[in-house]
């Protein structure tokens, strides 16, 4: 029951984001319809994050408690988090075509989106290619770690010193917000609405996982 | 101490294997060249500007190493030996040795193909210093990673094809700061101008050093 709430409310509160989005929040000074592809590639781009340094933290868990279940949890946060890049590059992509006049142009942050992509791919790569279950958990476990070690270089270095087009990240250098007051509140209860609605997917995903093992222990 | 000092026989040991049947140095060197030439032939030796041939520099080196920086691991599973290697030292050891190993092989690999590329490409630097201590650092970073990337294939199936794919992601940041420095140094002269790329790199090299030999264990041990 209480499960059929969560999900009507966050129902409503998604379609009254997407409404908002193109119709509510005013456009930005001087810009174009385009940029309000912003209120679906940010929440994008931050759940692909979100879910990466989930992995990241299931990986280490794994590797502290050798649960198998930690590691299928990290597959799956990796797994929901690969779809979000995919979303973040593309919505990315196609604000990049109207405004920057190419679909693709090695931007330092398409850069970065593109390596993220790269590494989930790895990860996966990686996890097909070994057969038993322990030793695909560390040996991908270890990976998702190296792998989170060094992406923030593209995410904080590689910008810096190669100039981006891109505008301000979420948190710029002044950590201020450039935003009218209904573009903000679309804004962040698209990012918040989208935040949840990963939770609870990834909720599904655990229950999944749990309900796997049981199987495979009854069966055994 | 110890630690340090057994990692030295492990290195003194694979040193000696290699010279043996010089399996690694071969394929290392040889992919180079072969790689060099394809370049030359079908770019010729006056086409490319000086910005592109930086980044065919790294790109030549990048692939090259990894053609043969994985067999330091493969080598120890396909004929056994892992095993009486892990009675013998202990991981830490284990890791530093192979990385110390990986990165001669580098610094080797550089030694033969960079002088190579300058006389073939025709490429010139004003910066000979600030550019060997990039092409150092680059390698410090560059072997730290691989090794560690050659560890975890050599427990996989498809171990060649693995080792480009899961280093590739790993090991650009390495890649975009080496070509950034060498497109610096060809103009500027001094060590102040590389600054930002140099510090990029030796940050890079200590984390992800740091990173491995926390995680090393787990690898190894599997």
């Amino acid at each position: 029951m209480i499960h059929r709430i969560w999900q009507f409310g966050l129902f409503i509160i998604l379609s009254l984001v997407i409404v908002s989005a193109f119709l509510w929040a005013p456009l930005a000074k001087g810009l174009g319809e385009y940029t309000r592809i912003l209120y679906f590639h940010v929440p994008a781009a931050w759940i692909t994050v979100l879910a990466f340094m989930i992995g990241a933290v299931y990986a280490v868990l794994y590797l502290r408690k050798r649960e198998l279940k930690y590691d299928l949890i990290a597959e799956s946060a990796s797994q929901m988090g690969f779809v979000f890049c995919i979303l973040a590059t593309v919505t990315g992509s196609v604000w990049a075509k109207v405004s920057w006049g190419s679909f693709w142009n090695w931007d330092p942050r398409e850069t970065s989106i593109f390596i993220l992509l790269l590494v989930y791919a790895a990860y996966f790569a990686l996890r097909s290619a070994i057969e038993h279950p322990d030793r695909r958990a560390a040996l991908s476990a270890v990976y998702a770690i190296m792998a989170f070690v060094t992406v923030p270089f593209f995410v904080f270095i590689v910008p810096r010193v190669y100039a981006s087009l891109h505008p301000d990240p979420l948190i710029n250098p002044q950590g201020k917000i450039h935003m009218e007051g209904k573009m903000l509140a679309t804004f962040l209860t698209s990012l918040g609405s989208f935040t949840v609605l990963f939770l609870w997917m990834f909720k599904r995903r655990i229950d999944i996982v749990t309900i796997k093992l049981k199987l495979a222990k009854m069966e055994q | 101490m110890q630690l340090i000092l057994k990692a030295f026989y492990i290195f003194q040991k694979d040193i000696r294997q290699e010279f043996k049947t010089r399996y690694a140095i071969n394929a290392i060197v040889l992919f180079a060249v072969v790689t060099l030439t394809a370049v030359s032939f079908s770019i010729g030796t006056f086409a490319a500007g000086d910005e592109v041939l930086a980044a065919l520099l790294w790109i030549i080196l990048f692939f090259s190493a990894m053609s043969g920086l994985a067999h330091i691991f493969v080598r120890e599973e396909e004929t056994h030996t892992s095993d009486t290697l892990k009675l013998v030292a202990p991981p830490m050891s284990i890791y530093l040795g192979k990385y110390l190993f990986n990165f001669f092989l580098l610094l080797l690999l550089e030694f033969i193909t960079v002088p190579l590329f300058f006389a073939v490409m025709n490429f010139s630097i004003s910066g000979v210093w600030p550019f060997l201590a990039s092409l150092v650092l680059g390698s410090f970073g560059l072997s730290a990673g691989a090794t560690m990337i050659a560890a975890i294939i050599s427990k996989a199936s498809a171990k060649g094809a693995l080792f480009a794919v899961l280093s590739f992601p790993i090991l650009l940041p390495v890649l975009i700061m080496g070509i950034n420095a060498t497109r610096i140094v060809i103009r500027e002269e001094s060590f102040a101008a590389i600054s930002g790329p140099l510090q990029a790199l030796f940050a890079y090299a200590v984390v992800v050093v740091t990173a491995s030999l926390l995680l090393f264990d787990f690898v190894w041990n599997e």
